[in-house]
């Protein structure tokens, strides 16, 4: 393979790998702020799968895709980081095992 | 030269990511994840979108990782305790991840035939006079949704994390 061209499926690969870790994360990880991250690599993740598939047509689209998911990324940053302030402030935990105050 | 830089930068964000993971401290997975951002922005200039890698680095690595990085530190949040994990999760849990991956990795590669082969100036349409003209004509709609979006966001943090005055 000549050193100076990528197949575009790699970055594909890269980003499900990305995404996968990002799942594995949000799945088996127990301190909130570790789940909320690995909500953030997904994003990052699908941002990647975005600008490749941009790159293949040739088109400007993806970028602004990935653009607007950049913004609701950082706004939803902002209010979920509010959220886990507010849940520390009443029951001293990040434990996300600990708040299940609603199951019963 | 592309191959080696997407090989370094590809590895470099899939090694950060695998920390995001494993570490067990809060504040070593920030890091970590600010390495896979910065190495994702390098792979996006690959690609030749010059605008998202500059927003990148400056919205993500910059702006979203100084508020975790902000947040841990006020809460100053500790080492995870671990528990142990119920015998089903332990047992398909690494099995089931590396299937979906290897199907989204079929998926990818079998999808997009031929081939479709990326090289540096391969793309020139993703300068930030490119992006802003989308932004502005095509796109005016969601850009002006977004703007309340963020307004939104912004009132509902400050309700959220206000002191509450009796």
């Amino acid at each position: 393979m000549p050193l100076n061209q990528v197949p575009l499926s790699w970055f594909l690969i890269l980003s499900a790998a990305l995404f996968a870790i990002g799942v594995a994360g949000f799945l088996f990880r127990r301190n909130i702020i570790t789940v909320f991250m690995s909500i953030e690599l997904m994003l990052n993740a699908v941002n990647l799968s975005f600008i490749a598939f941009s790159y293949q047509n040739k088109q400007v689209n993806g970028h602004l895709l990935a653009f607007f998911v950049m913004v609701v990324a950082a706004a939803e940053a902002a209010v979920g980081l509010a959220i886990i302030l507010t849940v520390f402030k009443n029951r001293a935990t990040l434990n996300i095992d600990e708040m299940d105050s609603m199951k019963d | 030269m592309d191959l080696i830089l997407f090989l370094i930068f590809g590895l470099i964000a899939l090694v950060c990511a695998i920390n995001v993971v494993l570490q067990t401290h809060p504040i070593s997975s920030a890091v970590s994840l600010i390495g896979v951002m910065g190495s994702l922005a390098i792979l996006y200039l690959l690609l030749g979108a010059e605008f998202i890698a500059a927003a990148q680095v400056i919205v993500y690595a910059g702006a979203v990782m100084v508020l975790f990085v902000f947040v841990i530190m006020l809460l100053n949040a500790g080492k995870e305790v671990h528990k142990g994990r119920s015998f089903m999760v332990q047992l398909l849990g690494v099995p089931l991840l590396i299937a979906l991956l290897g199907l989204l990795a079929f998926l990818a590669r079998h999808m997009y035939q031929p081939e479709t082969m990326v090289h540096f100036g391969g793309f020139q349409g993703g300068s930030a006079q490119a992006v802003g003209h989308a932004l502005f004509t095509t796109y005016l709609l969601p850009f002006e949704v977004t703007s309340i979006l963020i307004l939104i966001a912004i009132i509902g943090a400050v309700v959220l994390a206000r002191k509450e005055l009796d």
